[in-house]
């Protein structure tokens, strides 16, 4: 029996922990984006506007913002098209194979913007290699109709349909099926059910979608990078690149001015999405037990033929594509039986040394962040759950903003946080350091949403009978609650490694020599004319990312609702 | 010692009172059950005296040790109060066998091996669990999880249990014969028992005191037995058992007996209070008879097994609750007679 001895309510052992992990993470994920804030509201050490007036006059950044904003819309508006088309007819109708659409509609997501955009590359163009074994190839010297912003908009769209897919057809679930039944049994039929209640219903959803959707598109370093770059076509995140990569840090006040401008557009984005959020939870109540089924009578073979075809287009031609390309043995060749080889995948990964170290950086940081952002967010999301103070619903609200600002935003404000180290002479910038902790910032809300959901389920008479029967807050959190969120831990931290192991936005400005990352690799093996090489590279990344996929989904049936993403 | 004193406890929820000023005495050893509708503040009493939540006003102590203490807001956690806490949903930790689970309470406490097998062991034969050990507790119905709940609280010998609503989650049929088995558990261990219910037949069954409450305060804490036939107030009298409140006038009282105008009828009426203002109407103290100068018709019939419930209207409209061995159909004019009935004081 412990010395029973009266204790403070504040000062018990569950609010010290929570108060010293909600410190550490407070540090981790939002001092950046405040030391940026501070940044850019000040001039020289002074509060002032001088220098933002300045940046914001140069024609370059106002043709950079209408670049941005242009491409990020109609991408936005070819994500619409697409996902809500999707989840449209596989959350309301009779379609089969359903979980197999779903996880193949997640693949473009997890597959990184640059791995998009080289794919596309692949198929189109006078040197795709593709086209050259089927002849179809346009005379050299036509132009590649990616480098444009068309090409952008495309890769866009296509890139960011699972955002809007996901977040509808989360939206269409929570639809109670008695709601449609209703509307049956008064005699609405057919399009008319669709028009007068389901839209009606899910347009909140269907716009917090639309809305992070242009955040993310905003934020996209990968696809305006590799197709605007040589077309001269700029957006704000390569212009801060342009600027970074070309001049270095003399330029850090500069560049911080545009990070805030997309900063800024990008958090009227995210006030959207949670305007519109809010607005889907007062709507619905009621059982949500059976999802909706609507039968299609004769179409569903046509419809679903027409589904899977743009799947194949979207998702499997362009990996034929980059396949093809990473085997022949240079770029331009026709693939057959006689060009065929497999020397740019035995040099790209056995020989170069930039790769090996890419391999062991990538894993490293990804490993790193995931097994870091477990022990931290483990017991915080327990704490929140079970005890929360004021502070952690404040920052239970703002968590998201790192992995929601764009990639650029919070590298600029990386590097002014860590730059100069306070009390020393010491600077991270160029260390891995910088890019560790700037994953731990980004990827903070990956690891902790899946857990939090999953902590809400779990009945708080679990812990209290611990707790009952003497167990420490330690005995506790080691026996109980740790068993019992390990599923949807796992999952979180599957998920910051596959995100964390294909990033590029983020490392692209923050790299330096021997900090290369997997995503900076392909990018520069690109950029240097390497492309097959970058393909072959960039084929293995898709390979590693789909086996993690595959590897979550075969434990999803373990998890609890909520946790695995493409599984709302 | 495991007595607990309340003294003017009361916890608030942002604002709202989920109880209040509770002042009173639980003995060492006794069987209490907390009474109420829901929303009454039965729960919270309950998690008040486990220390999962800490009172806004008030102390409570165990035996002669300070526990709580809502106006120093210091409390001694739960982990360390040495009190079992039996859960509505069992709570029982789904990755551990039954036997871990039961297990567990003693590895916290440091046990050696061979005492952990050897207590854990008679905990489950206790609770009829034997065989069950190596299960695990998705594996059982929910009376063998009840059980295992129970086995853990057990283990560890605690000061008191507290059981908040066990028997809600199971059938009527198991829910007797686990009534059994806590009242078996009781008189095994004498350990000091709060159960938590708001089923009174429950209570009535098992417990020594009820207390019954309502609006976060302890309405009346008394025997099964007084409160039914005693109730304090209007609430008790018609939350405990069947009847009507009915109040009364000219209430005329001598050494021996006293009497009051019930209904427009004088009738001879047991109280204890000086100047009773209401008479509670059991069904007991209903007969019906040709000659009975009450006069009511039948409204509704229930049977109940054996013997009908009557719900008639007297004249006047008061509803008034009659049981028979005689079928009567509805809209038949009856006579009642009054006997005794117990009268208290209300405001």
């Amino acid at each position: 029996m412990m010395n029973p001895t009266m204790q403070k309510e504040g000062s018990r052992s569950e609010g010290r922990l929570l108060c010293a992990i909600l410190i550490v993470s407070i540090c981790l994920t939002l001092a950046p984006v405040a030391r940026l804030f501070v940044e850019g509201v000040t001039d020289q050490g002074t509060f002032g506007f001088t220098l933002a007036g300045k940046v914001l006059a140069q024609p370059s950044t106002m043709s950079a913002l209408k670049h941005s904003l242009i491409t990020a819309s109609l991408g936005t508006i070819v994500s619409l098209v697409l996902g809500a088309a999707f989840a449209f007819l596989v959350a309301l109708t009779n379609l089969r194979a359903k979980a197999a659409l779903v996880f193949c509609l997640m693949i473009p997501m997890m597959i990184p913007p640059q791995i998009t955009a080289l794919s596309w590359t692949q198929i189109m163009g006078p040197s795709s290699v593709l086209l050259k074994t089927l002849g179809l190839a346009p005379p050299l010297g036509s132009p590649q109709p990616l480098y444009s912003v068309e090409g952008i908009i495309l890769l866009l769209g296509i890139q960011h349909m699972s955002i809007i897919f996901l977040t509808l057809r989360a939206g269409l679930r929570a639809i109670p099926q008695e709601t449609v039944e209703a509307a049956r049994i008064s005699g609405a039929r057919g399009l008319r059910t669709w028009w007068q209640v389901i839209l009606p219903l899910t347009l909140p959803s269907l716009a917090a979608g639309t809305a992070i959707t242009f955040v993310t598109a905003l934020g996209n370093f990968g696809i305006p990078a590799m197709l605007g770059i040589p077309a001269g076509y700029v957006t704000l995140p390569t212009l801060v690149y342009q600027k970074l990569a070309g001049l270095g840090t003399s330029v850090l006040a500069e560049v911080s001015v545009l990070a805030m401008l997309i900063g800024a557009v990008a958090v009227i984005g995210i006030l959207a999405q949670r305007f519109f959020q809010t607005r889907q939870r007062i709507y619905l109540v009621g059982s949500t037990s059976r999802p909706l089924a609507i039968p299609l009578g004769a179409a569903r073979l046509p419809v679903e033929i027409l589904l899977w075809a743009i799947v194949g287009i979207i998702l499997v031609l362009p990996m034929f594509g980059l396949l093809a390309t990473s085997l022949v043995p240079a770029y331009g060749v026709p693939l057959r039986f006689d060009t065929v080889t497999l020397a740019s995948w035995v040099e790209v990964l056995l020989r170069q040394p930039v790769t090996a170290r890419a391999f062991v950086n990538s894993f490293g940081l990804a490993f790193g962040a995931a097994l870091v952002l477990m022990i931290l967010c483990l017991p915080l999301a327990w704490l929140m759950e079970r005890s929360p103070t004021r502070l952690s619903r404040i920052f239970d609200s703002l968590l998201d903003l790192p992995y929601a600002l764009p990639g650029v935003v919070l590298s600029i404000a990386m590097i002014l946080l860590l730059i100069n180290l306070p009390f020393t002479e010491a600077t991270l910038y160029g260390t891995i350091w910088i890019i560790f902790f700037a994953y731990l910032a980004r990827f903070f809300a990956v690891m902790f949403r899946p857990l939090q959901a999953s902590l809400k389920q779990l009945d708080p008479a679990m812990g209290e009978a611990a707790q009952s029967v003497g167990a420490t807050l330690f005995q506790r959190l080691r026996d109980v609650i740790i068993p019992l969120s390990a599923p949807a831990a796992a999952a979180g931290a599957i998920l910051v490694f596959l995100t964390a192991f294909n990033e590029l936005t983020v490392s692209a400005l923050l790299w330096s020599s021997g900090t290369e990352t997997l995503g900076v690799v392909i990018f520069n093996l690109d950029d240097s004319g390497e492309t097959a090489m970058a393909s072959a590279l960039a084929m293995t990344i898709v390979m590693v990312v789909m086996l993690l996929m595959v590897l979550v989904q075969l434990l999803s049936r373990r998890f609890p609702k909520g946790v695995v993403p493409w599984q709302t | 010692m495991a007595d607990i004193t309340l003294t003017s406890v009361g916890k608030t929820f942002s604002g709202t009172p989920a109880v209040q000023d509770i002042s009173t005495r639980f003995e060492d050893g006794e069987f209490i059950a907390l009474l109420g509708p829901s929303g009454c503040g039965k729960t919270t009493l309950l998690r008040l005296l486990a220390g999962f939540e800490v009172p806004s006003q008030g102390t409570i102590r165990i035996g002669d040790r300070d526990i709580a203490n809502g106006d120093t807001g210091k409390m001694i956690p739960p982990e360390n109060r040495n009190m079992g806490f039996v859960f509505q949903s069992y709570a029982l930790w789904p990755h551990m066998t039954v036997r871990r689970n039961v297990s567990y309470p003693l590895e916290i406490r440091g046990f050696s091996k061979a005492e952990i097998a050897s207590q854990t062991d008679a905990a489950l034969t206790a609770t009829g669990l034997g065989t069950y050990a190596e299960r695990m507790p998705s594996e059982l119905s929910g009376g063998q999880r009840q059980r295992v709940a129970l086995a853990r609280c057990l283990v560890s010998d605690p000061d008191a249990v507290l059981l908040d609503e066990p028997l809600a989650n199971l059938d009527v049929a198991l829910r007797a014969s686990m009534q059994t088995v806590f009242t078996d558990f009781h008189k095994r261990t004498c350990a000091t028992m709060v159960y938590v219910t708001h089923d009174q037949a429950e209570a009535m069954a098992m417990a020594d005191r009820i207390a019954v409450m309502d609006n976060g305060r302890i309405q009346q804490f008394d025997t099964p037995q007084n409160l039914y036939e005693r109730p304090k107030n209007r609430f008790v009298a018609e939350f405990v058992g069947l009847g009507t409140v009915v109040p009364m006038r000219g209430v005329e009282k001598n050494e021996t007996s006293a009497h009051g105008h019930v209904l427009g009828r004088r009738i001879a009426i047991n109280s204890t209070h000086e100047c009773p203002s209401h008479v509670c109407l059991r069904p007991e103290n209903l007969t019906i008879s040709e000659t009975g100068d009450l006069r009511a018709k039948v409204a509704r019939v229930t049977y109940l097994g054996g013997k009908y419930l009557l719900e008639t209207v007297s004249e006047c409209g008061t509803r008034l609750l009659a049981e028979t061995r005689a079928k009567f159909e509805v809209g038949v004019q009856l006579g009642l007679t009054i006997t005794t009935p117990w009268a208290f004081y209300e405001d």
